[in-house]
């Protein structure tokens, strides 16, 4: 801000504040106040004027363009700054490696179509379209399609990019927060785990809805029997039967499932890793607790020093075994 | 779940972006509006000053009547930044009217869509455009940049008044520009402050013809022409204030383009040329002018020491 005779400029912001009094009184009419406004206007321009007007200029049609220095007024922003965008996995690598982007060139010649086609988009030089014939490899099975190939594997690639980009947005909102991300693209569930424990909630499936539904149907009086169905409503599977037992008489077929049934149970009883699905605590604790029982109910409801008399059983594999 | 949302359109595209965060922002936009019951001569205020910035689309005015908008109180605001958000602008003038406060105007910005700082202002004795006829021979170029006048010692010393100065430098400003033709300053608004009254009038620039390079100036009215009183103010808190005049840092050297180093070559720089019909360049009539050196098929353009050279096409 330059100052002159109680004048300050800012020439960047066009501006020109007359720091004097302004010296209205308030016996002046409104013609005399604009009169005295637009004088002092004038005045105070004309030191706006000096200053522009000795800048040095180039000359044009309409009059001389300046050169105009930065403004001094600092005004407030209306956004925050940008944020810079965290470094993406491929970047990073790339860094680590010293790979370096080369720049290519948009049309590239096209040796099939004999002429300069683009790199990508519409007639592109490596279109997938427009390959005619796909020479067969000692390797491919008889039966498969090749160019069905191709394309699903495009599909896959594809597929695999945008994840890949999905992860990489999904990063730089966790680092940088929401400033981080392009101004373009925003992540459709906006409820980052704040913990970082916390799941996302999960979308339950077909099976899990009609699960549900039928624990609901059934949840009545009479086990959703005789409930008035809807239109098209289809009747509960296994209705009244929860268990199922297997033919005694071997019939044709079954063949001898009953017997293989006995067998598995029997293996896994009298097998070498038998101890391992017995919880052994459970069931010394089982024991102990009934042990408890029989003894209070001996001695009865009454007050009385109850002396520990019962025995606890120890918990060891080998004095639980010749018992 | 968790999934990219990208425009679906290259212009929502283009408006995201015009939208984003930058390091040199966009000009300030204004919302006007006003709430549930207003005078006439808010209304004109509004309609004004929508008139004065509505060059590059830089205002926005609502015609209907908001309620719930009380921007002293607190939850009073949430609906402006709503709409600050909606509209993306960052500068609102919200006009009422009661008998309490009569010709209530508040002048509002925002930082990141929120409320930064608050103005509450009275018009007295206002004189629309029409009344002007807008200065009609000297009339302004709608979307020049004007020069800014601020009049009165209030101005640097009293609180309320040094903060309406800066609130009107960044409404009327404009765009910050680098150069200027000193032939399109038409227009100037002054600022006047008598005591706890501003005087504000909009100008058309005469550039009159002295002796010297420097042309005086001779001001028309033109435009509104209102008398201000100040009535309540918010200040933001410093860590807003704080926040929102980081400057960034600017890197030294700039970007220059189109030269390369080759190791071979050296410096090496690209010229783009238009588009040039050699064929119909004009030679001039030969009349008379056939002389021994005069070789009528030529293909290659000799240089005065007939070294044969070729045209970058």
């Amino acid at each position: 801000m330059d100052d002159q005779e109680g004048f300050l400029v800012d020439l960047g912001n066009l501006l020109v504040v007359d720091k004097r009094k302004a010296g209205l009184s308030p016996s002046l009419s409104k013609e005399e106040v604009t009169r005295e406004c637009l004088a002092r206007g004038e005045q105070a321009l004309q030191v706006l004027a000096e200053k522009l007007f000795s800048i040095p200029s180039t000359p044009d049609k309409a009059g001389p363009i300046v050169q105009l220095p930065a403004p001094t007024l600092q005004l407030p922003r209306e956004k925050p700054l940008p944020k810079p965008r965290p470094p993406t996995k491929w970047e990073i690598f790339a860094q680590r490696k010293g790979i370096k982007k080369r720049k290519r060139s948009k049309l590239e010649f096209d040796e099939q179509n004999q002429e300069w086609r683009r790199r990508y988009g519409y007639k592109r030089v490596r279109d997938e379209k427009d390959i005619p014939i796909i020479d067969a490899k000692p390797s491919d099975e008889i039966g498969t399609d090749p160019f069905a190939n191709r394309s699903a594997q495009k599909k896959s690639r594809v597929a695999k990019e945008a994840k890949n980009q999905l992860e990489n947005l999904k990063r730089a909102a966790k680092f940088g927060g929401k400033g981080a991300l392009p101004s373009t693209i925003q992540l459709a569930a906006t409820s980052l785990p704040i913990t970082g424990t916390k799941e996302t909630p999960r979308r339950i499936n077909k099976k899990e809805i009609g699960f549900a539904a039928g624990l609901a149907s059934s949840s009545t009086a009479s086990g959703g029997k005789f409930d008035r169905k809807l239109e098209g409503e289809k009747q509960a599977k296994h209705v009244g039967k929860h268990r199922k037992f297997l033919p005694v008489v071997e019939g044709s077929g079954i063949g001898h499932q009953e017997l293989q049934q006995s067998q598995r149970v029997l293996n896994k009883v009298l097998g070498a890793s038998s101890n391992d699905i017995l919880d052994i605590n459970k069931a010394v604790n089982v024991l102990n607790v009934q042990d408890e029982k029989r003894a209070h109910k001996a001695k009865g409801d009454g007050k009385g020093k109850r002396k520990w008399t019962s025995k606890k059983r120890s918990i060891g594999k080998n004095k639980f075994r010749t018992k | 779940m968790l999934g990219v949302v990208k425009p679906k359109s290259k212009r929502g595209w283009r408006e995201l972006e015009k939208r984003a965060p930058k390091l040199t922002e966009n000009v300030k936009k204004v919302l006007l509006l006003h709430g549930t019951s207003t005078s006439s001569t808010v209304k004109g205020v509004l309609t004004d000053l929508y008139r004065l910035k509505r060059a590059d689309g830089n205002a926005i005015k609502y015609t209907r009547k908001n309620e719930n908008i009380r921007p002293f109180e607190s939850g009073g605001e949430s609906y402006l930044e709503h709409l600050s958000q909606k509209t993306d602008c960052s500068m609102f003038v919200f006009g009422s009217h009661s008998k309490k406060r009569q010709h209530n105007l508040v002048f509002g910005r925002m930082y990141d869509h929120h409320l930064y700082d608050l103005i509450e202002v009275g018009v007295e004795k206002f004189e629309p455009i029409v009344m002007f006829g807008g200065a009609k021979k000297y009339a302004p170029q709608e979307g020049s940049k004007p020069c800014l006048v601020f009049i009165g010692e209030g101005f640097e010393q009293e609180k309320e008044l040094m903060h309406l100065k800066e609130i009107l430098i960044d409404l009327l400003r404009g765009e910050v520009v680098d150069a200027i033709n000193l032939g399109g300053l038409d227009r100037a608004f002054i600022c006047v402050a008598e005591g706890n009254k501003v005087y504000f009038k909009h100008c058309a620039i005469r550039l009159k013809k002295s002796g010297t390079k420097v042309p005086r100036i001779e001001l028309i009215e033109a435009g509104p022409s209102m008398e201000l009183v100040v009535r309540r103010h918010c200040l933001p808190d410093e860590e807003l204030k704080k926040k929102a005049m980081k400057v960034a840092l600017k890197s030294s050297k700039p970007k220059v383009k189109n030269v390369s180093r080759d190791s071979l070559a050296g410096k090496v720089g690209r010229i783009y040329m238009p588009h040039q019909e050699v064929k119909n360049v004009s030679r001039g009539s030969l009349a008379g002018k056939v002389g021994k050196n005069y070789m009528p098929h030529q293909e290659a353009y000799m240089l005065p020491y007939g070294e044969p050279t070729t045209l970058l096409v």
